[in-house]
């Protein structure tokens, strides 16, 4: 087992044809995801990889009953690309994209729980990988194993940093998903620790969280009265200075709101050990 | 991005929202120019992008042009928390009872707009929710039926609860409410705030404003957009990096930090902390493997003369090590460096940039504690 993907899934890459597109279709296919489609609008009928294009998501959909899409559109399009894979059936969105408007994101993100019943990850995210399965990502594949560690992080590379540690350590992982940098996102640490609970494969679970909004408190909330497997926890940004967007979107202490130290005392509360470095979480995990 | 005030009114004034008579001026005799043309009691406001500016003595209330002249040699040059003031609003002193605060934000946590409104303006709201929260009243904004109308007028009553006859009010204040929903859509704002919001003639006047814009949104706002190197609220660096499509944060520390990805570039100055180092910087040189980003974050943190030592931590997947390398080597050699460095490299092609690097005498770890731990002993050594 594993939560969202598998060997099964079968999926679509929107933005097939861009640099990043292509380049990552390439990485999935290696890794052993089955990439059955992709879309660019205007290069249908033609091929990449020996995958056909289609120009829209309806006739990939039709074509390849694709359950699954990823997002490498410019920031441009992505919204709009977002809202066609929901519209065409896609149960599983992967926005890779950064850099869509925060208001758009919170239309869509409306949209989405009206009128469709897919779920989105991202946007501004590394994708999800259960390793030994499927990636539907950017991530390093070969840094993976398969094991009992769920993994959700706010992070791309801070969760590979993680992950190599883990792995260092003789750690293996169920399924790691990053749920994206931006201020409004798809999948909240709620969404994923729900599935975590519920799924056998995983029987711990590492959250990395960071600066900005409080989502991890909300998750502390949620991990106290809900959830028995050991969770460890870490925050990015504790000498963040305020007012400050680090990097990411999201990543912005404001107001007072969002330090890492709120963060790290709502997880404490909760029971859950949070590590000082990322090389502390698999001593912590044990 | 945050706007200062006049920029803000600017916007305010375009869509309708009334402010006092008021002009920019950006040396003294302008200043004195734009007072006697106005007439008096005049405001003096400094434009600064940090809050607390009153307090720092950036805004004075003048009678006559003597005052004036004497206020604005006072505040030209005045250094608010680390900004030096080089613009001034010059603003008609209306007369007025009560200050109220309204505005229409981003709620991140509930995932919508929301209008707040509050009897007790004038103060930060932060200040306002943490001594007199039952002063403040929310709204959510519906993404279908907008601002219902039974949610208006509680809003109405809560913040205007102390004017008698305030029914005569109500038309203009659901108009004010309509003009920032329409400048919170149109210009993509993730925050539009009066601050405080007086009464005077019975009318709604701005005699503040605080607008910020979605970064993420600026491509649809080229005329925002410019707006930027007049607002004064980065370092050199971070406009380097800005400009060179790279994020850079500037720290107090020594320590100049080199990563690739925002929370790992996060995790880093924090391990340098822990470790008893102090980072000068956040920088995320992104995840593409260009050598000419490399060479261009060296440029941007070597213009910071306060830096001592330089860490260099990168995690590679897409990006791959053996590029960083060259673009380390190439940093070196085109612009001198000769401060100590500790390079971590790990992940796609680092056996190959380790052989390139040791082989210039680098020191090169795979963790990033041991990385840091040798950057800070060696800089506690010199």
């Amino acid at each position: 087992m594993s939560i969202l993907v598998n060997s099964e899934s079968k999926i679509i890459v929107q933005g097939i044809t861009g640099r990043d597109g292509s380049f990552h279709t390439h990485q999935m296919l290696s890794y052993g995801s089955k990439v059955v489609a992709g879309v660019t609008p205007g290069k249908g009928g033609t091929e990449i990889f020996g995958i056909p294009i289609f120009d829209t998501m309806k006739e990939a959909v039709k074509n390849t009953q694709a359950n699954v899409s990823i997002i490498f559109v410019p920031e441009r399009f992505a919204a709009d690309s977002i809202v066609e894979s929901a519209d065409s059936g896609i149960n599983l969105i992967v926005c890779i994209t950064e850099g869509i408007p925060v208001n758009q994101m919170l239309k869509i993100s409306k949209y989405l729980s009206i009128n469709t019943n897919s779920r989105l990850i991202g946007p501004n995210c590394p994708g999800l990988i259960s390793p030994g399965q499927c990636k539907v990502g950017i991530m390093p594949a070969q840094i993976f194993k398969e094991g009992n560690v769920g993994i959700v992080s706010r992070s791309g590379t801070l969760t590979y940093e993680v992950v190599y540690n883990l792995t260092k350590a003789g750690f293996g992982e169920s399924t790691c998903i990053g749920i994206g940098g931006d201020q409004i996102v798809g999948t909240s640490f709620i969404d994923v620790l729900s599935l975590f609970k519920d799924d056998p494969q995983t029987e711990k679970i590492v959250l990395i969280g960071e600066i900005g909004g409080d989502e991890e408190e909300k998750a502390a909330e949620y991990i106290k009265n809900n959830i028995s497997k050991r969770v460890v926890a870490f925050i990015a940004g504790r000498n963040a200075p305020p007012e400050k967007r680090m990097g990411h979107a999201g990543a912005v202490i404001l107001q007072g709101k969002g330090t890492a130290e709120s963060k790290v005392k709502a997880f404490e509360e909760a029971g859950v050990k949070v590590a000082d470095r990322p090389s502390d979480i698999p001593e912590l995990l044990k | 991005m945050k706007l200062l005030e006049y920029q803000a009114k600017d916007i305010f004034r375009n869509y309708g929202i009334l402010t006092p008579e008021e002009q920019l001026a950006e040396d003294p005799s302008q200043a004195v120019k734009i007072g006697e043309d106005l007439g008096f009691p005049l405001v003096v406001k400094a434009q600064v992008p940090v809050g607390g500016r009153g307090k720092a003595g950036g805004v004075k209330l003048v009678k006559d042009v003597k005052e004036l002249e004497n206020s604005v040699k006072e505040i030209f040059g005045l250094n608010i928390k680390g900004c030096i003031v080089d613009k001034v609003l010059i603003s008609e002193a209306i007369p007025y009872e009560g200050e109220y605060y309204l505005s229409f934000t981003l709620d991140r946590s509930r995932r919508l707009p929301l209008i707040i409104g509050s009897q007790a303006g004038g103060i930060d709201i932060e200040e306002i929710s943490r001594t007199k929260p039952e002063k403040i009243e929310k709204v959510e904004y519906d993404f279908i039926l907008g601002i219902k109308d039974y949610d208006l007028r509680r809003l109405f009553n809560k913040v205007f609860v102390n004017i008698p006859n305030k029914s005569s009010l109500f038309s203009d204040f659901s108009e004010l409410i309509k003009k920032l929903v329409l400048i919170y859509y149109n210009e993509d704002a993730t925050l539009v705030e009066i601050n405080p919001l007086v009464i005077s003639n019975n009318k709604f006047i701005a005699l503040d404003a605080k607008l910020l814009i979605d970064d993420n949104a600026l491509f649809l706002h080229p005329d925002t957009k410019s707006l930027r190197d007049k607002i004064g609220d980065e370092t050199l660096q971070e406009k380097m990096a800005r400009e060179l499509g790279l994020t850079y944060v500037s720290l107090d520390g020594d320590i100049a930090c080199i990563v690739n990805g925002a929370g790992l570039a996060m995790a880093t100055m924090d391990l340098v902390k822990y470790w008893g180092g102090e980072p000068a910087n956040f920088l995320d040189i992104g995840g593409s493997s260009n050598p000419e980003k490399t060479l261009n974050a060296f440029k941007i943190i070597l213009t910071n003369n306060k830096i001592r030592a330089i860490l260099v931590n990168i995690f590679g997947g897409i990006t791959r090590c053996d590029d960083i390398a060259k673009g380390l080597l190439e940093a070196i050699k085109s612009l001198n460096i000769n401060l100590p460095m500790s390079v971590r490299l790990i992940g796609t092609n680092d056996e190959i940039a380790k052989e390139l690097l040791q082989n210039a005498g680098i020191s090169v770890f795979s963790s990033m504690d041991e990385a840091v731990k040798d950057i800070v002993k060696r800089i506690k050594e010199a």
